[in-house]
């Protein structure tokens, strides 16, 4: 099957600098990965190429099958209307807009009509828990409710992929969980494709692929599975602790 | 599994069966499954020890049922072990035996070692994180968390690990 995400040699030199050298990912249709590493190590680099924020320097990247890497910035703004969801770690929501108009504007801004966009914005709220704060807004919800919002807006085209910039870096723990939690739930129950940037262990390791990156490079990658057999795991991690 | 018994013990006299049932009602799922041959090989040790001693207790048509008691001595022994601070730094680490020798005798790629190290904790974070999902909010579930939080620790080290090989290259 093609890949949602294909890159070649991607590079990306700042002043000379070698910020990404030689990147070939591959990220299947479905696929929930993690990009980690050190800040510097050009995780929020690679992202910001994969969805068109930035240009590459060198290399090759196929979305769902189609050459990007050429792409004018106004292509590449229909591609990230349609094709891409973000969400970033300051959740980046206009303040003077309602918790759905700021969902439901993408969804018209593409194409939508109001009645869609409105069924879409409804279903996704529900889904995350936040329907009753529909009218408010943005500046009035906690941190972690603001980052469902952005959650929702980045879902309410059906991208092809999510991408997200460290999306619990500015909450607190319990929230980050919640917010792991719902990215999960995206991924299980409709197949999102998700590319996760995060410098915290425990985000990433809710992925089922795990990139740790080093100097511009990938330089490993981990493949993670639910063990299900609960006593087993709970055994065996006591004697890694032991 | 001395002390847990011992713990138990000292709000009263009690039988295998029901130590047992204690023990995993207290720790629900962190506990490791228990069997009754380990309590009642415990509760004999503790016995030859003169920690615990037991009461034969008659029952109706069948076998005297064991209830074992905490001894002086058990209670002297339980005190002196609730008093005692847990020893805490480890200062000894297998894996980084494994990697400064392999470093040392050249025999495999440090940075290869720390990636697959860093691999393995991921997947134990991984699976952590699943039980804590299951323990809920349950006394078990604050062990799990300690648990995360060391193997948070381990993976931030082992980045320490990765710089300073990486500087001596």
């Amino acid at each position: 099957m093609t890949p949602v995400i294909l890159t070649r040699g991607l590079a990306k030199d700042y002043d000379g600098v070698h910020a990404l050298h030689d990147i070939d990912v591959e990220i299947a249709d479905g696929e929930f990965v993690a990009v980690t590493g050190p800040s510097g190590c050009g995780k929020s680099t690679l992202l910001n190429l994969l969805g068109g924020l930035d240009r590459p320097t060198r290399g090759e990247i196929e979305l769902a099958g189609r050459r990007v890497d050429g792409y004018s910035e106004a292509r590449w703004a229909l591609v990230r209307r349609s094709d891409i969801g973000f969400v970033f770690q300051f959740f980046n929501l206009i303040a003077n807009l309602s918790v759905a108009d700021n969902v439901e504007l993408p969804g018209l801004l593409a194409g939508l009509s109001s009645k869609e966009a409105r069924a879409r914005r409804q279903d996704l709220l529900d889904g995350l828990g936040i329907a009753e704060h529909a009218d408010s807004a943005p500046g009035h919800l906690s941190g972690g409710q603001q980052q469902r919002v952005a959650i929702a807006r980045a879902l309410i085209n059906r991208p092809r992929v999510l991408l997200a910039d460290e999306p619990t870096g500015n909450l607190d723990s319990a929230s980050a969980r919640d917010v792991m939690a719902l990215l999960r739930a995206a991924h299980d129950e409709r197949g999102q494709t998700i590319v996760l940037v995060t410098h915290d262990a425990r985000v990433a390791a809710r992925a089922d692929r795990v990139l740790a990156m080093r100097d511009g490079a990938v330089a490993h990658e981990t493949r993670l599975d639910d063990r299900g057999d609960m006593s087993a795991t709970v055994s065996r991690l006591m004697e890694l602790e032991a | 599994m001395r002390f847990p018994l011992l713990a138990l013990l000292a709000s009263g006299p009690a039988h295998g069966y029901e130590l047992k049932a204690q023990l995993e009602q207290r720790f629900g799922a962190v506990l490791p499954p228990l069997n009754a041959g380990q309590i009642y090989t415990t509760l004999g040790r503790l016995q030859r020890d003169g920690l615990v001693d037991d009461d034969a207790v008659a029952q109706n048509g069948r076998p005297n049922k064991r209830v074992y008691r905490l001894t002086g001595e058990g209670q002297d022994e339980l005190d002196r072990w609730v008093a005692d601070a847990t020893p805490s730094p480890r200062l000894k680490d297998d894996f980084f035996v494994k990697l400064v020798l392999a470093k040392a005798a050249n025999i495999a790629d440090p940075l290869a070692l720390i990636d697959r190290q860093r691999g393995a904790y991921l997947q134990a974070l991984r699976e952590l994180d699943d039980v804590a999902a299951q323990a809920g909010d349950s006394t078990a579930a604050l062990l799990v968390e300690g648990a995360a939080l060391h193997l948070e620790a381990d993976l931030k080290w082992l980045d320490l690990c990765e710089q300073r090989l990486g500087a001596d290259r």
